[in-house]
């Protein structure tokens, strides 16, 4: 028995929870692998957005679609739930699994917040503006690329759920430890793509 | 049922080695149905739609369902081991990316019975391959199914990228890795860069043929050329995921049989780095005909031409190894050294393809079809040839038949330049690819006749492999431990077959060549890195091929899902998605289960050790 399993046995946890086991310490590595196998992803689809976002088709263009108000506080609801994780693993971090349990539902809570506007502003885009995804190649594209966003951050949100739930029958450990810690990992690197959407889809269209 | 739930590395080789093996057969057929067709001008053995139908799904399953597979085949059985490991890093992914591979080979390989294969060429460019070119379902197989194995493909490169980093044995430095690791290492690096963005790609032309989208639709605002740009910034650097372990196995195959160290081992690290940064900067050599402009053209050009330097430095460390060492040539040898100069003949006529200009006469002609040949066949599948007949006896415990292996590699290797040699010639004199047949009396006539003779006795070389692997199998397992008895990497210090555990002590590695170090210093086995103890194992699980059931069936329900039905149960399940939703709801809920419920694994002791 290792060290590691020695403190989780008797409650205490080691210092970095997340990097105290070999598998703990793979995932995470290979997790760290996989963001950069996804910034690709994403990249390409910022190519295919950038190549092809004044293609409207003699549809709306980005300017008369946009309305920067609603953009904005959904990056700002966003961008907070980034921090509300950084709590998460802070707590983690001081063994306090309560605090932790709490944080991580606050950030589920902002993710939804976000995505709820998400849905909100494309059902406004297709009932009333008549752009979707069939209009044209901008229109492709931006629902691509969005979507595939909103898609992360959705899939993101069922994943931190079922962590906490973990979190209740399990307990705080060395294996459910990285899980978390990971699970934190990618919310970060969603907002940082958001965070370039806002740049490149939405400040560009309104003003490039 | 033991296949499919196991999560041991060295049965997924064998299973990647089958499956691949399988889907080799069948691309290679279709290679033979195309030769047939060519064997004479104006032949009526096959239509054009069938012919456009064959090259498509020879392309693509000889490159994503043939070698790939076999190339990860010898990957999980060699890796593991050459590094000093009892397992990958994640075993339940690695079961995962087989068995997602395994479907998504299938549902491509579905559609040959399910109204006509993909028709729009390996490459799927558009407008070709949009739905009012191409009309049946035949791209809906061909996005859907690479992409499912697509996925397979980039978690099995994660998974080695991280065994690689943090399971090495104590005292395996990065620099003392075995050069077979180093180019597994460095491919998975570029599988992980470069497969997202082909995955990006799929998805688009998915979403043109079955959502109306508009990416590759001019039509709508799309641009056919960007198709291109994602499609070979993935399709170039997937060369070099090709052949980079084919040099890793000559690296291994070449000093083993010399009796010497790898010439210049430092020198071919970095020569393998730089060849796959080089492989991300040069896809629009692809594309010199389509309107670049001279300026990329040109910076294409160089850049291509680049990559004969590290290439370069390679051949030569290859020869220089073979200089003054004590050679030997089993069949494992033959491949390897029968390998070095039919590549470089792939790499010439590859520097000459570079030269834009020069490239506006070669394009589409048979002088490409020759090139990528010389490369893939004479270099990765000889490549391949080596290392099958190289481990071997490490994967399964019994030798292969020499006599049968020099007929093999006799007759693969003089149908192969038959084959492939006079279609240079055919390309230069205008011939041109993909076109289902040609008019009498241009000076085809012979050269394609003698080209179909090749093939044909390539194909006779793979029977008598077969043949040779059958009966070998019903030969008793007494291979030894280090059967070539020059063996100079970690894997020959453990029986073959290996035991479970691969290694009942991690060794200890005392320099390059672990082994070989130990035996010229008169030591007969390593030294262990760690006393005897408990080794913990993890078990066995159907979930991976669960999920993967669900992703296949919720691959189908996606493409079927704006068709008519006559019956309208099948129109209901289908489109509304009921069909997709129920392989999503199989795939997620096994992740779920996964996810609830741990993997304590199990632990084989000490005394069971020392039982064996």
């Amino acid at each position: 028995m290792t060290t590691a399993q020695a403190e989780a046995a008797d409650g205490t946890l080691p210092h970095e929870p997340e990097k105290a086991t070999l598998e703990g310490r793979n995932k995470v590595l290979a997790f760290w692998l996989f963001l950069g196998g996804e910034a690709v992803l994403f990249g390409t689809l910022f190519a295919t957005f950038l190549a092809l976002r004044n293609q409207t088709n003699e549809g709306p263009t980005a300017d008369e679609l946009f309305h920067l108000p609603l953009v904005a506080a959904a990056t700002f609801i966003l961008l907070l739930s980034s921090l509300t994780s950084v709590f998460a693993i802070q707590a983690m971090h001081g063994n306090r699994p309560a605090v932790l349990r709490l944080w991580l539902i606050v950030t589920v809570v902002l993710g939804l917040g976000f995505l709820g506007l998400e849905i909100y502003e494309f059902s406004v885009y297709v009932r009333h503006e008549a752009f979707g995804m069939t209009t044209s190649a901008f229109s492709s594209a931006f629902y691509t690329l969005v979507g595939f966003h909103g898609a992360h951050v959705a899939f993101g949100v069922v994943w931190i759920l079922i962590l906490i739930g973990q979190l209740s029958y399990k307990g705080l450990t060395v294996v459910t430890a990285p899980k978390i810690y990971v699970s934190a990992m990618y919310w970060h690197f969603i907002d940082v793509v958001w965070v370039f959407i806002f740049t490149v889809v939405y400040l560009l269209g309104k003003v490039g | 049922m033991d296949w499919i739930t196991t999560v041991d590395h060295k049965k997924i080789a064998v299973l990647y080695l089958w499956a691949g093996g399988l889907f080799f057969g069948i691309g290679g057929f279709e290679a033979l149905l195309i030769r047939w067709q060519l064997i004479k001008p104006m032949n009526n053995f096959l239509d054009a739609q069938t012919f456009n139908e064959l090259i498509t799904m020879h392309g693509t399953t000889m490159i994503f369902l043939g070698v790939m597979p076999i190339i990860f085949a010898l990957m999980n059985a060699v890796i593991p081991l050459q590094i000093g490991a009892r397992d990958v890093a994640f075993p339940f992914l690695n079961a995962l990316g087989f068995w997602t591979f395994l479907f998504g080979g299938l549902l491509l390989n579905l559609s040959w019975v399910m109204g006509g294969a993909p028709d729009a060429g390996w490459t799927a460019y558009t407008p070709l391959s949009s739905t009012t070119y191409s009309t049946t379902h035949g791209v809906d197989f061909y996005t859907i199914g690479l992409q499912i194995a697509g996925l397979g493909t980039l978690i099995g490169g994660i998974n080695f990228l991280a065994t690689i980093i943090t399971m090495r044995a104590p005292g395996m430095s990065f620099m003392r890795m075995p050069m077979f690791a180093w180019t597994t290492f460095i491919t998975s690096a570029i599988i992980l860069f470069a497969f997202p963005a082909i995955t990006v790609g799929l998805v688009l032309l998915t979403f043109d043929r079955i959502l109306g989208a508009n990416f590759f639709v001019v039509g709508g605002g799309g641009s056919p050329v960007l198709w291109q740009h994602i499609f070979w910034i993935f399709g170039h650097p997937e060369v070099y995921i090709l052949i980079l372990p084919a040099f890793g196995i000559i690296s291994e195959v070449i000093p083993t049989f010399s009796r010497k160290r790898l010439f210049g081992y430092s020198s071919m690290v970095f020569a393998t780095i730089l060849i796959a940064f080089l492989g991300f900067m040069v896809w629009a050599h692809h594309m010199f005909t389509t309107g670049l402009g001279p300026v990329a053209n040109a910076l294409f050009s160089v850049s291509t031409m680049l990559i004969a330097v590290p290439t370069g430095i390679k051949i030569f460390n290859w020869l220089f190894t073979m200089w003054g060492g004590q050679v030997r040539f089993p069949t494992a040898n033959l491949f390897a050294v029968g390998f070095i100069p039919t590549f470089t003949m792939g790499g010439v006529t590859g520097v000459m393809l570079a030269s834009a200009p020069a490239d506006f006469q070669f394009h589409d002609t048979y002088f490409v079809v020759a090139h990528f040949h010389y490369v893939i066949v004479g270099g990765l599948v000889l490549g391949l040839f080596a290392g099958l007949h190289y481990w071997w006896p490490k994967m399964f415990g019994r030798m292969l038949s020499e006599r049968l292996g020099k007929w093999t590699f006799w007759t693969f290797i003089l149908g192969f330049h038959l084959t492939f040699f006079l279609q240079h010639f055919l390309g230069l004199m205008g011939m041109q690819r993909r076109v289902f047949t040609y008019l009498p009396n241009q000076q085809f006539d012979l050269l394609n006749l003698v080209s179909t003779i090749g093939a044909g006795l390539m194909g006779v070389g793979m029977i008598i492999f077969l043949v040779n692997i059958y009966l070998t199998s019903r030969r008793p397992a007494d291979a030894a431990a280090d059967p070539w008895e020059d063996g100079r990497t970690l894997e020959w210090t453990i029986p073959s077959p290996p035991p479970e555990y691969n290694f009942k002590q991690t060794p200890l590695v005392r320099g390059i060549d672990a082994f070989w170090k130990e035996k010229t210093a008169g030591h007969k086995a390593m030294t262990p890195a760690e006393p005897v103890g408990s080794i913990h194992m993890p078990s066995a699980t159907i979930l991976p091929f669960l999920m993967s059931v669900g992703i296949f069936i919720a691959g189908l329900g996606f493409m079927f899902s704006r068709d008519e039905f006559r019956s309208p149960l099948t129109g209901f399940l289908f489109n509304n998605y009921v069909v997709t939703a129920i392989g999503l709801l199989i795939t997620f809920g096994s992740m779920l289960a996964r996810s609830l419920f741990d993997d304590q694994g199990w632990h084989i002791e000490p005394e069971e050790l020392e039982g064996r």
